[in-house]
């Protein structure tokens, strides 16, 4: 069942803020443990499988501005994600001098319906990272309280790999791997002349069924448009969409949640909502409240969660909701390789994404800065979007003309054709993605000057990347010039430098923020214990990315599924031990 | 067809026709040869995005004399050819058209660099652009096309021809006549089984030994995946 909007008399065992990975989890477990629970959602919903809503295997001509960016798909006219960096009457603020860039998706779902499947476990260092480096914290759990999560989430949505046996990157329940493209093969040989290992990347698309209720990929490199076979991971088709179809949860799209309610005791008994479709608020009472609005909205919503009992808002007695916020470090450059210049032609899409990627290899004892990072290699043979064609003012002199000297840069006519031609699918890159160290100082907070349009106040951002982050990220540049100049391409653009922070991408660019309502054994130092329940509020908890002690660099999708999995079976069990 | 029949028929390899994967008709599958421009992008669009297509759809930023110049001007950079199309008769004028108001930015330069070809007509010749005759045309064409090479003194109509490639470009290549010359064949279903064998050897690679028998055989596709305890997936033969 679905509702636009819905009176206040019926009371939930548990209400879930959002429908990402975390919500869609937790929808999932929940009413499959027998508890009647309400989604709440702020965009509308979603389901690529209608034809109305695919945008899935569309050629560029069938857009008007064939595929390039909008405000609300910045990713791609084609791009399943509905939101972007800058929505309409939701705006948000940065604190003077700092810097962060906040990309949301408002539908059912949530960025799942947008990521790149990337599908990583965070390993045994990625939890103790301070008993390492002595920088940040421990979480207060390990890898193998987690394990067995991993393990369920691997069978029960299915990610590919290759078992390696490598310490910090464990292997799990893996589907077959496809094998390179080209390109890829190109990347595997530069890095193998300088000792960086290029392994079968780790994605959540399905190259074999794990169920009747899922297609397997059928290679159209587009799970960033959604998939209409559901081959691919997202949190609508996989979790929410399953858990509707058993009855238990009812969906609340287009419900804006402005906080969550509270008695005189400081329990929470619900939430209350805007809906935009009438504009008018709702309250919805529950036993229990479930945030998973994402890192940062969650801790918007418990920061304008305001009582008697919470003063400074629900579960903020430590003040440490909105801190740590941190994202991954990202940093990418570009080559072209004169060996795949007029390229014979063959469908070379494959699944939406890297077939190979590098896991962090070095040690960072022996390197001037923590943390480590992967990388994720692109390029091949693409279908051809707005941008197809470009700078050929600058490229052109790479290939050569018929006497065998560098073409002249720009021109005109059938010869420009030609090249055009001649150049497609020989340019390939790769992007570095890395750890952050999580700082007090980098943090969320409500703004006291802005309200959206929905009248509820704002986030304002402060954020700073520190030494360690601008070393990483010169290392990287140094890193892709190697395997680039190895694997025979000739570089494009200039190294970054000092000045730019060596390319280093602006907080929040590489959409892995974590940290706002991270879990700790200290109710002083943090703001959920290690069940992502609130140290001051027994029946509220979080299952987004908020609770990450540290963000390892590793996507965070499948450890917020994880642990949002373990949070809804202890949910459960306190309901059932009537603690909660 | 339910979702049922069609991941059957995903299972049982019925791969070719693409239209069994799309949930649609073949008649809906039929792509025009020229662009569509109207009625804005297709799939899955909020009520904003429709409002802001018509909005933009509804809009005229280019002149009639505007036009014309671009007309000459992509034909000159996109002419047909034995294998293919023109640029104007695949809509590329038109998709400009949309993309000054899609992307305000573009606006000014184009305005002006067109503009400025109408200067340079008037200084060197006497006559505005689209008086000029087709070799005098092709000599401004020749002072700003090759930025390299061009003086500087020219640098602004450098810099407009430079937007004026891509964008000519571009919009040739996303139409059909554009993916057919680019021999662009894929966006379809197909079942990825590395890179063929000939292109292989041509380029020097062989499978790493480690992971040949790791990858994806098409032939087990349809195999409900199942391991055991230790992960390994369970294959046949």
């Amino acid at each position: 069942m679905s509702f636009e909007i819905k009176s206040t008399a019926e009371s939930y065992d548990v209400i879930i803020v959002g429908s990402g990975a975390g919500g869609g989890m937790a929808s999932k477990v929940l009413s499959e443990a027998g508890l009647s629970v309400a989604v709440i959602e702020a965009g509308g919903d979603f389901d690529p499988a209608k034809d109305e809503d695919r945008t899935q295997m569309r050629f560029p001509w069938e857009s008007p501005r064939r595929g390039s960016g909008t405000r609300i798909r910045p990713f791609g006219d084609f791009d399943a994600a509905i939101g972007g960096w800058d929505i309409e009457g939701e705006p948000y603020t940065r604190a003077r001098g700092t810097s962060f860039d906040w990309f949301r998706s408002r539908m059912v779902g949530g960025r799942t319906n947008h990521w790149g499947r990337i599908s990583l476990r965070f390993g045994p260092d990625d939890f103790k990272r301070a008993s390492i480096d002595g920088l940040g914290h421990d979480w207060p759990i390990g890898y193998d309280e987690l394990k067995p999560y991993y393990d369920k989430v691997d069978k029960l949505i299915g990610v590919f790999g290759s078992k390696e046996g490598w310490h910090n990157e464990p292997d799990g329940f893996f589907l077959p791997p496809p094998k390179p493209r080209l390109h890829e093969l190109y990347m595997m040989k530069g890095a193998k002349k300088v000792n960086i290992p290029v392994i079968p990347s780790r994605l959540s698309v399905l190259t074999k069924p794990i169920n009747n209720d899922r297609g397997v990929c059928f290679f159209c490199a587009q799970c960033n448009r959604a998939c209409q076979a559901y081959a691919d991971f997202s949190s609508g088709t996989c979790l929410l969409h399953p858990a509707m179809k058993k009855g238990k949860v009812d969906l609340f799209t287009n419900s804006m949640v402005r906080k969550v309610t509270t008695d005189d005791s400081g329990k929470a008994t619900g939430v209350s909502f805007i809906s935009k479709v009438d504009m008018k608020e709702y309250k919805l009472r529950s036993r229990v409240v479930v945030l998973g609005a994402s890192a940062c909205e969650s801790a918007r919503i418990m920061l304008n969660s305001k009582s008697k009992s919470h003063p400074d808002g629900i579960g903020n007695s430590s003040g440490m909701v909105g801190r740590y916020l941190h994202d991954s470090t990202g940093a990418d450059r570009m080559g072209i390789l004169p060996e795949l210049m007029e390229r014979e032609r063959y469908n070379e899409d494959g699944v939406g994404g890297m077939h190979v990627y590098t896991p962090w290899w070095l040690d960072n004892k022996k390197l001037d800065f923590a943390r480590g990072y992967h990388i994720e290699y692109w390029g091949g043979m693409g279908m051809p979007s707005y941008g197809v064609g470009f700078s050929m003012d600058t490229m052109r002199k790479y290939l050569k003309d018929e006497f065998g000297n560098p073409s002249p840069n720009g021109g005109y006519g059938e010869g420009l054709k030609k090249d055009i031609r001649r150049i497609q699918g020989s340019t390939l890159g790769m992007s570095g993605r890395g750890e952050s160290i999580p700082q007090y100082s980098n943090y969320c907070e409500i703004d006291p000057n802005v309200v959206d349009k929905y009248g509820i106040p704002v986030l304002r951002f402060h954020y700073q990347w520190t030494e360690h982050e601008i070393k990483q990220a010169k290392h990287m540049h140094d890193t892709f010039e190697e395997i680039l100049t190895n694997a025979g391409a000739i570089l494009l653009g200039n190294k970054p430098g000092p000045e730019s922070k060596y390319g280093l991408a602006t907080p929040g660019r590489i959409i892995h923020e974590v940290g706002t309502t991270r879990m700790g054994n200290d109710p002083a130092t943090s703001v959920l214990n290690s069940n992502c329940q609130a140290h001051d509020c027994d029946n509220l908890f979080v299952v987004d990315a908020g609770p990450f002690v540290s963000q390892a660099d590793k996507n965070p999708t499948w450890t917020i599924l994880a642990l949002s999995w373990r949070t809804s079976d202890y949910i459960v069990s306190e309901l059932k031990k009537k603690n909660i | 067809m339910n979702r049922r029949e069609n991941l059957k028929l995903l299972f049982t390899g019925a791969l070719a026709s693409g239209f069994l994967l799309t949930n649609c008709s073949p008649e809906e599958k039929q792509l025009t040869y020229s662009p569509q421009i109207s009625g804005g992008t297709k799939g899955g669009r909020t009520e904003e995005e429709k409002i802001i297509d018509q909005k933009l759809l509804s809009e005229t930023f280019l002149t009639e004399e505007e036009k014309k110049k671009l007309e000459v001007l992509v034909d000159i950079i996109i002419p047909a050819d034995e294998e293919s199309p023109a640029a104007t008769e695949v809509g590329v004028v038109d998709f400009i058209e949309f993309m000054m108001k899609d992307y305000p930015g573009y606006q000014t330069p184009m305005r002006g660099g067109l503009m400025w070809l109408d200067h340079y007509g008037e200084d060197h010749f006497g006559k505005v652009f689209l008086e000029l005759d087709d070799s005098q045309k092709l000599e401004i064409i020749e002072a700003i096309a090759w930025p390299d090479k061009a003086s500087t003194e020219n640098e602004g109509g450098v810099k407009f021809f430079n937007m004026l490639r891509n964008l000519t470009a571009t919009g040739y290549f996303t139409t059909e006549p554009g993916f057919k010359y680019l021999g662009y064949v894929g966006n379809t279903p197909n079942v990825w089984n590395g890179v063929p064998d000939h292109i292989m050897k041509a380029h020097g690679f062989e499978l790493p030994e480690v992971y040949k028998d790791v990858y994806l055989k098409p032939e087990e596709r349809g195999e409900l995946a199942q391991w055991d305890d230790e992960g390994n997936i369970i294959r046949k033969g």
